[in-house]
């Protein structure tokens, strides 16, 4: 029993009582650490925001501002099949990294939050471990694997390989989510009769898909922007989107990739909206 | 993690019935079953590979040698790799830290609501593709690109400036990119820290810049030692942006890798530099680990 208020989040009441924090005078030092902090963000978000209205130039060159309006870059995305291609290889990966990384997360998630086993520390430290290896030394070590097994170049490893980037994404949000949740809901549940299966399907489940949500999303995008081990073992074949933009500005920047990058901060825009959304309900709801 | 220091009461209380014992060993025994197809594909796919990785790099034409380690450090080249890449990495965090803290620290003095706006402007670039950010850089750096030309329109140069290929577009390049990891947990600690405390010191008679120096900034340390070691980390395994906005002379150890397999097909020695690289980042993490936890990296908190 003594477990369970130490489960609640301890930071709530300090959180609050930032939420209003105190007002400030008006003071020189102030505004000079305004002005700052506004460049920085500007030298944040400029980058991101000036390619979309370049993805619209009517130049054959690149230049800003536009000196007209067209849509030459989005018809020569859509036109060229090595594009378009690319853009379906990596939406098929993503989509079932997401699904395996996600049902093999919860899973993981469960076991970690609610299990006691030897070893649990180290497990855990595994689990999160291909957050912080770098990606590179993941890539040469699955490829020098995958030539014995035969997978170098299959639609079956690349989406192994990125499972295993992708993983601690759902662990880490899973987890977080089902260590803030009142484990007498689903006793109760049991005493009324569910089974363990009906508990999770009714009772956990929705109570942590705040965090299902989180996971998959990032297990998506880790997978859909994913270059270095794509690079290695998916092939020209099994190209991906990530490669064929590497490939566009290695040796001379291609201009399409502007309209691939507006589409795809596009994406991470409504992403990010739809995170803040779910996150915004998941707290009322709690 | 720290729930699990609490468990083993519960499991001792329960030994006391060999029934309710054997109940509890056999939900630990399905708990342990839900694990296992995500830890067998971290085994088979990530602990195994690498474990090969670093016997493969002790051994050269079939027996045990420290062959490829003592090309790393012997062979001037790679040496000047691995020189470089450190360079780097402490440049990028250095840079990093001066323009972070200071935001980091602006926001976590806003209400909440105005520092969560501001907050949009650092996540939209840290949702945003890697290639993405490099191809505006490329867009904004290059010879006839945006900064350039603006420059020259304002008569503040009388030639473009060489901004790419070269170390000015790698470091522009990566600190954009890792920015994020600095702001994301010094704001995460700063937010947490009593401003009553503040008060109090200003109360008892401190100006606002010591009570800034002597409280406020000490109490921040973990959240910007947090970041930094994060920055670090991931800046010396570094490889798409110094990949397209480096110098030809100056690559990074990833890129060194990268081209050994390729190019050159010899991959003991990039296990040996991949080994070398992983020792660094795991002696970091093990220091990151002391000062604020595992759980804290990319953990949902700031999203």
């Amino acid at each position: 029993m003594t477990a369970q208020p130490a489960a609640q989040p301890r930071t709530r009441p300090v959180a609050e009582r930032q939420a209003r924090p105190p007002r400030f005078a008006f003071s020189w030092s102030r505004v000079l650490l305004a002005v700052l902090c506004g460049l920085v963000l500007l030298f944040l978000i400029a980058p991101v925001v000036i390619v979309i209205p370049m993805s619209f130039s009517a130049a054959k060159y690149l230049s800003f501002p536009p000196p007209g309006f067209s849509l030459q870059w989005y018809e020569n995305f859509f036109n060229r099949s090595d594009w378009t291609s690319a853009m379906i290889q990596s939406i098929r990966v993503a989509f079932t990294v997401m699904i395996l990384a996600t049902v093999l997360g919860i899973m993981a998630s469960l076991a970690l939050v609610r299990g006691n086993f030897p070893g649990k520390d180290l497990i855990n430290a595994v689990i999160v471990s291909p957050l912080i290896v770098p990606t590179i030394i993941v890539a040469i070590a699955i490829y020098g694997i995958y030539a014995r097994l035969h997978l170098v170049q299959t639609f079956f490893g690349l989406v192994l390989a990125h499972t295993v980037l992708a993983l601690p994404y759902v662990i880490v949000n899973v987890t977080a989510t089902l260590r803030g949740f009142d484990i007498r809901l689903e006793q109760a549940a049991q005493n009324l009769g569910a089974n363990p299966l009906q508990t999770f399907r009714y009772v956990t489940l929705p109570l942590i898909a705040p965090g299902i949500f989180a996971g998959a999303v990032f297990a998506f995008i880790a997978s859909f922007d994913e270059l270095i081990v794509a690079l290695f073992i998916a092939g020209a074949q099994g190209r991906t989107l990530p490669m064929r933009m590497f490939e566009g500005l290695r040796l001379e920047i291609d201009p399409t990739i502007a309209s691939v990058s507006s589409m795809l901060i596009t994406f991470s825009v409504l992403v990010l909206l739809s995170a803040e959304l779910v996150r915004r309900r998941g707290r009322t709801e709690a | 993690m720290a729930v699990t220091a609490r468990r083993p009461a519960v499991g001792a209380q329960i030994a006391v019935d060999p029934r309710m014992r054997k109940l509890y060993l056999r939900r630990q025994a399905a708990l342990f079953g839900l694990l296992l197809p995500a830890l067998l594909l971290l085994l088979v796919l990530f602990v195994y590979p690498i474990l090969r990785l670093l016997v493969t790099s002790v051994y050269d034409q079939g027996i045990i040698s420290l062959e490829h380690y003592r090309r790393i450090v012997e062979v001037d080249v790679y040496l000047r790799v691995m020189r470089t890449t450190f360079t780097i990495a402490l440049q990028v965090t250095a840079i990093c830290l001066v323009l972070g803290y200071p935001l980091a620290y602006f926001l976590s003095t806003l209400r909440a609501r105005t520092a969560r706006l501001l907050l949009i402007l650092v996540l939209i670039p840290f949702w945003t593709s890697i290639l993405v950010r490099t191809y505006a850089w490329m867009v904004l750096l290059q010879r006839q690109g945006v900064v350039n030309r603006w420059l020259l329109e304002l008569g503040l140069i009388d030639e473009p400036l060489r901004m790419m290929y070269n170390r000015i577009g790698v470091l522009v390049g990566m600190v954009h990119v890792l920015l994020p990891f600095m702001v994301l947990p010094a704001f995460a600690v700063m937010r947490g820290i009593d401003r009553d405390l503040i008060r109090a010191a200003q109360n008892l008679g401190a100006t606002p810049l010591q009570a800034f120096l002597r409280i406020f900034f000490p109490l921040s340390l973990p959240g910007v030692a947090a970041g930094s070691l994060l920055v670090f980390i991931l800046a010396l395994g570094f490889f798409i942006t110094p990949a397209l906005m480096g110098g030809r002379t100056e690559i990074m150890i990833a890129q060194l890798m990268e081209d050994q397999i390729r190019t050159q097909l010899n991959f003991p020695f990039a296990a040996a530099l991949g080994t070398v690289l992983l020792a660094v980042t795991l002696v970091i993490f093990v220091i990151y680990n002391r000062l604020l936890g595992l759980d804290k990296i990319f953990g949902g908190d700031v999203s």
